[in-house]
């Protein structure tokens, strides 16, 4: 039963790249409208995999055959006609490694204005206050819109990236491991902002911790191996477990 | 454009639909010119091939193969011609290997830092130095100075081809040589080091074998500049079209297969038999560098190549 | 195993004596390399210095060409390089960005890649001839500008799409992966940041293939250059002078030719070979340290 509280439905998703690594066996889940969903799990377990193909960008890799339908707000966007790019200004991402343009701060968040053809300087110069402020970046740069990008610390600049991938308001915000080259106290900010952008947005979470994923997770699903073992609330999967292998992994048996 | 589009129409405006236009145009456009390599190479091919097999109607085989090189009484003997462009190319690359090889061991393994900042943009230097500059060096100082050293009737010999020759081989030799240095890890040279090698011994038992191909690639690439260098020979070697017999023809003037087509090119008449000579000649040539180049390319599959091109 | 023990001092000796031995070498051989090469260029411009004046570099040569100045084949290879320039440069960066940005790594590219290679090759002389027979004589546009351009163009494409590719490929990786994820196409990619980014590289790559192209002889010998014209050219279809072949034949060809004028051909030739050199290795410095990644 389709909930107009899904925003994303993956449906029966099978993925495998020419070399066989790091495929999705049949798939299904769903990704509630307006929570932080948070995909967990030891390594190759195929949640960036995952990421990847909400956003399409897994067409830049060498992909053998893709099977079943990701539904975005009840339109398949594994459908070879898709307008793919407006796909990515509806589905924003931020990678693990913060990865700024060599551009200003400014330019950096303007830069999709720029790709989309956008020009009205007002809406362009509130957007980049309202993202950075989103981000928990705005008193930081304020003044410093200008500098390169590069001179920012790690924090700032993968929270730089954050206020990017906010900044045409996408619907859904996919986020891989954003927080594990920072700092604890950057990584509290990140997370901080997640809390609250999560009521305009629907987050999906990589976490880089079981940790992490505890503390932030609504909805938390648990994956090893291409496969999807176990979904529940943040709540539940962390207390009580159905699966054995969710227990382990969560008590840190493997990893 | 049959697009099919999310709710959400503010993620798509105009400038999208046009952006995926033109990308498809650009793309097509872009992907020409990719396979404007390829055109060439086939046009020159078969071009050398339809001027230079009319010669093989032309010109019986015997003739070709024989040893008397003097197109105007139709004597179109090209052995003397090979055999000019081998002792040329064999003398240019004896001299050019073992000094092309030191110098890139010294840059790579030994020389500190303000010695390779020097080296390196002079052997740059030495590798945009014109081949008729290095000609006529050839002219003006080197012959006479050989002639004068060896006691010869002239200095325009085969030997001072090959001593300019090598010159020009050294900076492809030494740049490719490097480029194979540095791609050895370092890993290995310091597990040499760690069990008690010398420097040198790490040079020499481990960081060069490893390289083996990438050096080995350099020396073919260096043979394949000296095979093909025009200029620096016409000028140099004397231009005489006599067949190689032994270690002394170094000393006497000799005449190589780009020399000549340099040379006769300009008092051909178009389609004569001489002309259709020429081509063949040219073909040979592009035929040897063919081998060359596939030969050397087969060894690198990871070494960076620089061959002609010097960028850091 | 007690033996080893007793021997290290000797042969570690013996160890270092060859190391020494062998670095010695190497630094004798490479500082002797060096010091030919610096030889050269010196011996070049000390001797050639004499002839060079403003009348020398900008005025037409008189007395059966025998003195006076170089003007015309200063002009004219300026007028070949600009010309290889114009047709290379495009032809090679797109291609450049074809293999950089397109291609898949299959059987076409690998043959593609091989034709470079092969193309990179060539004796210049073998491109004369063909120069010789397509553009003079096939397509009719006989000994000019037009046919020694594109000869040399032909010539200078490997170099430039082996150094713009290798310009591009530096770009990381990252940046497509973002520019794409925001919604670019991958032309818009190329356009903003991966274009920009490997520019320096790029125009390094240029400038040193066009370098090459100024001091080439062989392939303009039967496609474009003249030694003796009265006037200079006016059109993409007359023949010109032009350095390296005023240096080949004032040496080689005519007798009596005084010697500072050959010297300072080869000088003024030198340095615009040398020059564009220097300009080279300043852009790349610069870019260097003005990098953002």
């Amino acid at each position: 039963m389709v909930t107009p509280m899904d925003k994303i439905i993956i449906e029966n998703f099978s993925i495998e790249y020419s070399d066989g690594v790091e495929s999705l066996r049949n798939i299904n889940l769903r990704i509630p409208t307006n929570q932080l969903t948070v995909l967990f799990g030891p390594a190759g377990g195929g949640k960036s995999t995952l990421l990847r193909s909400i956003n399409r960008l897994n067409d830049l890799a060498d992909v053998k055959t893709t099977q079943g339908k990701i539904l975005l707000d009840q339109v398949n966007i594994l459908d070879k006609k898709l307008d793919t790019i407006s796909l990515r200004r509806k589905v924003g991402m931020v990678f693990a490694r913060p990865v700024v343009l060599p551009f200003s701060i400014r330019r950096n968040l303007t830069y999709g204005f720029e790709l989309a053809g956008v020009r009205d300087t007002t809406l362009i110069d509130e957007s980049v206050v309202r993202s950075l402020t989103q981000a928990a970046l705005w008193e930081e740069v304020k003044d410093r819109l200008d500098e390169p990008a590069n001179s920012l610390s790690g924090g700032q600049q993968q929270r730089l990236c954050l206020a990017r991938s906010l900044i045409q308001q996408p619907d859904v915000i996919l986020l891989d491991e954003p927080t594990s080259g920072l700092d604890p106290i950057s990584t509290l900010k990140v997370e901080n902002s997640l809390q609250e952008l999560k009521k305009d947005y629907t987050i999906v979470l990589v976490p880089h911790s079981v940790q992490q994923a505890a503390r932030t997770a609504d909805t938390a699903a648990f994956f090893l191996q291409g496969e999807l073992i176990e979904v529940g609330s943040g709540v539940d999967i962390f207390t009580k477990p159905k699966d054995s292998r969710t227990q382990r992994y969560i008590e840190g048996r493997y990893g | 454009m049959d697009n099919l589009l999310i709710p959400g129409s503010r993620h798509q405006t105009a400038k999208t639909r046009f952006t995926q236009a033109a990308e498809i145009v650009i793309s097509a456009i872009i992907k020409a010119m990719g396979y404007s390599a390829i055109v060439f190479v086939i046009m020159i091919f078969v071009y050398l091939m339809t001027e230079g097999f009319a010669a093989v109607g032309e010109v019986p085989l015997s003739v070709f193969l024989s040893e008397r090189w003097y197109p105007v009484e139709g004597f179109y003997g090209i052995l003397p011609l090979i055999g000019g462009s081998l002792l040329v190319t064999v003398g240019a690359t004896l001299f050019s290997v073992p000094i092309g090889l030191a110098t890139a061991i010294y840059i790579a393994e030994i020389a500190p830092r303000w010695m390779r900042e020097i080296l390196k943009p002079v052997i740059e230097i030495l590798a945009g130095l014109p081949s008729v500059v290095l000609g006529f060096i050839g002219i003006i100082a080197l012959a006479p100075q050989l002639r004068k050293l060896l006691d010869m009737p002239t200095g325009l010999t085969a030997l001072a081809g090959s001593i300019l020759l090598g010159l020009i081989a050294i900076p492809t030799i030494v740049s490719v040589s490097e480029d194979a240095l540095d791609g050895v890890p370092k890993s290995y040279r310091d597990a040499a080091l760690a069990i008690g090698a010398t420097k040198w011994q790490a040079i020499w038992r481990v960081s060069l074998p490893a390289a083996r191909s990438g050096v080995l690639t350099a020396i073919m690439l260096g043979i394949g500049r000296s095979i093909g260098e025009t200029m620096t020979v016409m000028m140099v070697t004397g231009n005489a079209p006599v067949m190689v017999r032994g270690l002394q023809s170094l000393f006497m003037p000799t005449r190589t297969m780009t020399a000549t087509i340099a040379a006769e090119m300009g008092e051909v008449a178009q389609g004569s038999t001489h002309y259709h000579v020429l081509f063949m000649i040219g073909l040979i040539l592009f035929l040897i560098s063919l081998i060359v180049n596939i030969t050397a390319s087969a060894m690198v599959f990871r070494v960076k190549k620089r061959a002609e091109r010097i960028l850091s | 195993m007690n033996n080893s023990m007793a021997q290290p001092a000797k042969t570690s000796k013996k160890r270092m004596l060859i190391q020494r031995l062998a670095f010695a070498i190497m630094s004798f051989v490479a500082s002797l390399t060096v010091l030919v090469i610096v030889l050269i260029v010196v011996y070049i411009f000390a001797m050639g210095y004499e002839a060079l004046s403003f009348e020398f570099i900008l005025s037409p040569p008189s007395d059966g060409m025998r003195s006076g100045g170089i003007l015309p084949a200063i002009i004219g290879t300026l007028y070949l390089t600009i010309g290889t320039g114009i047709l290379a440069v495009p032809l090679g960066v797109g291609a450049a960005i074809y293999l950089s940005e397109y291609a898949s790594d299959n059987q076409l590219t690998r043959i593609i890649r091989i034709a470079i290679t092969n193309l990179a090759g060539i004796p210049s002389v073998v491109y004369g001839l063909f120069g010789l027979g397509l553009f003079v004589l096939f397509l009719g546009f006989g000994t000019s500008i037009l046919a020694a351009s594109m000869t040399l163009a032909i010539m200078t494409l490997p170099v430039i799409i082996s150094t713009a590719e290798e310009a591009l490929r530096a770009v990381p990786q990252s940046f497509r992966v973002v520019s794409i994820s925001l919604g670019g196409t991958r032309w818009q990619t190329i356009r903003k940041i991966v274009l920009p980014e490997a520019l320096p590289g790029i125009i390094t790559g240029v400038i040193l293939g066009l370098e090459r192209a100024a001091g080439e002889t062989a392939p303009i010998l039967f496609t474009g250059a003249a030694f003796f014209l009265p006037q200079l050219p006016t059109s993409l279809y007359d023949p010109t002078m032009a350095l390296p072949y005023h240096l080949f034949v004032i040496s080689t060809q005519v007798p009596g030719m005084p010697i500072q004028i050959q010297f300072g051909t080869a000088v003024v030739l030198l340095v615009f070979v040398l020059g564009m050199n220097l300009i080279a290795s300043i852009i790349r410095s610069r870019a260097r340290a003005r990098r953002q990644w």
